[in-house]
């Protein structure tokens, strides 16, 4: 009976991850990220408590469940990521490469300050309603520029990111895949990154998710901080309105 | 205000707002392009050129997950099926154990993986095959005695080639890679992987 076989397998994958929920190592990119937020960096020495993040200089709490949205200052639509290499080169006078290096950590041999501001503010919008607005033109530009993105099909094995989250109750080998074009699959999937990954050693931000899927896509790689990179976000957060954020998680 | 007025002010408003604001088909499409283009380096093998769609790429995406039209769909398999190179040789059964590690490996393309290293076809990624193989995933349909169910006949030999080598031909805009037509696996490739859903002796088959 290999199906009820492979049933019981994900049955304790479950139980696992279930397992893995108490005592999350997030904590400590989260602790990084406050004290790096508070700090005097960058040429002119500024810290982040004047980088606006849509609620106003220095509101962390429950900005990341309205990103990405419109800045006027920048006239783009920016989701976090994008929002603090803003911040780093406007206010802390770093270059835009020096602000947009080093966006992913590897486990002890390279830190990732990016990572660990990331892992900061989601975790200050932990229990606040996923609310993305599409009220200025280039929010709904953004986000139907996401739905494109998402349907793209393109590389040498025709992948799309649809091929893989399009359908309910798919998986890849015993991988659950969550639908992301339904709003279900998307508040699951978008309201549990960040998240550390038990199997990497590593906090992931959704930047990072967004790269590695590409990359078993066999696409380029994809730009950290690019335009398809925001799109993408837009339309899945977006997608995630209506239920309470919920990350950083943990992951196998 | 009842639903349908409701529905009405709704549709009024946006058409009120498309005119003035919101960006029409055309403008996004070329947003889209530009995109794509500000959006992706090149990374060893995964080079810039993996984004230039051909049509049958550019139409599957254009469905947005939507089923093809029957005109579309004929027009995708088509093209693809005058695509189809079969060997030369005429045979299209190889070694189904050397199609069993194919099946399984999962490296290749990937712009992370050895260029000189080994290019699977990852078929336990999405289908079920060898029932040993309980880690198996269920984007494909089971491929559970593939061979045994439909015949071992040189049609049935021809059609499982023809699918392996480009699903397109068949069901278009299927979700499967077109493991020839795109050059993922080598003829040799092919017909070990055939061989697996066709041979007999293939665990496929017990």
């Amino acid at each position: 009976m290999p199906c009820a076989f492979a049933q019981s397998t994900v049955d304790e994958i479950a139980k696992y991850r279930a397992a893995l929920q108490d005592g999350n190592p997030a904590e400590l990119w989260e602790a990084r990220g406050e004290a790096l937020w508070k700090q005097k960096r960058g040429p002119k020495q500024v810290s982040f408590e004047q980088c606006d993040l849509g609620l106003g200089a220095g509101v962390v709490k429950g900005a990341y469940a309205r990103l990405p949205r419109y800045f006027a200052d920048a006239d783009r639509v920016m989701d976090l990521e994008t929002r603090l290499v803003w911040c780093m080169v406007k206010l802390q006078g770093y270059s835009e490469a020096d602000a947009l290096k080093n966006p992913f950590g590897s486990g002890n041999e390279k830190k990732s300050d990016m990572e660990a501001l990331v892992a900061y503010v989601t975790s200050e919008s932990r229990g606040a309603k996923m609310n993305v607005a599409l009220s200025h033109p280039k929010e709904e530009q953004m986000y139907r520029l996401g739905e494109k993105m998402f349907y793209f099909r393109g590389g040498p094995h025709d992948f799309a990111c649809a091929t893989c989250h399009g359908e309910d109750g798919k998986r890849i080998r015993l991988q659950d895949l969550p639908n992301l074009t339904g709003t279900e699959g998307a508040q699951k999937a978008y309201t549990t990154w960040p998240a550390y990954r038990v199997s990497q050693g590593e906090l992931r931000s959704f930047q990072w998710r967004l790269y590695d899927c590409f990359r078993q896509q066999r696409f380029p790689e994809l730009i950290f901080a690019s335009d398809a990179s925001v799109a993408l976000t837009m339309f899945l957060a977006r997608n995630a309105n209506g239920v309470a954020f919920d990350a950083p998680a943990i992951k196998r | 205000m009842n639903g349908r007025e409701s529905l009405v002010s709704l549709a009024l408003l946006s058409i009120t707002l498309g005119c003035a604001t919101a960006p029409s088909s055309e403008e996004i499409a070329a947003n889209a392009a530009a995109m794509l283009k500000s959006s992706f380096k090149a990374n060893g093998q995964a080079s810039l050129d993996r984004l230039k769609q051909d049509e049958t790429q550019a139409l599957c995406s254009q469905l947005a997950g939507k089923p093809p039209s029957k005109e579309v769909a004929a027009r995708i398999e088509k093209i693809n099926r005058d695509a189809i190179k079969y060997p030369a040789d005429g045979k299209l059964l190889g070694d189904w154990k050397n199609g069993e590690k194919i099946a399984q490996e999962g490296r290749g393309k990937q712009f992370s993986d050895d260029p000189a290293g080994p290019v699977g076809a990852n078929c336990y990624a999405c289908h079920q095959l060898a029932p040993q193989e309980l880690s198996f995933g269920t984007i494909g349909p089971s491929l559970y005695q593939f061979g045994k169910l439909r015949g071992y006949g040189a049609d049935t030999q021809r059609y499982a080639y023809g699918k392996i080598y480009n699903s397109e031909a068949y069901a278009a805009c299927s979700n499967m890679p077109r493991f020839g037509h795109s050059g993922i696996l080598n003829e040799q490739q092919l017909k070990d992987v055939t061989a697996l859903l066709m041979d007999p002796q293939s665990p496929v088959n017990k």
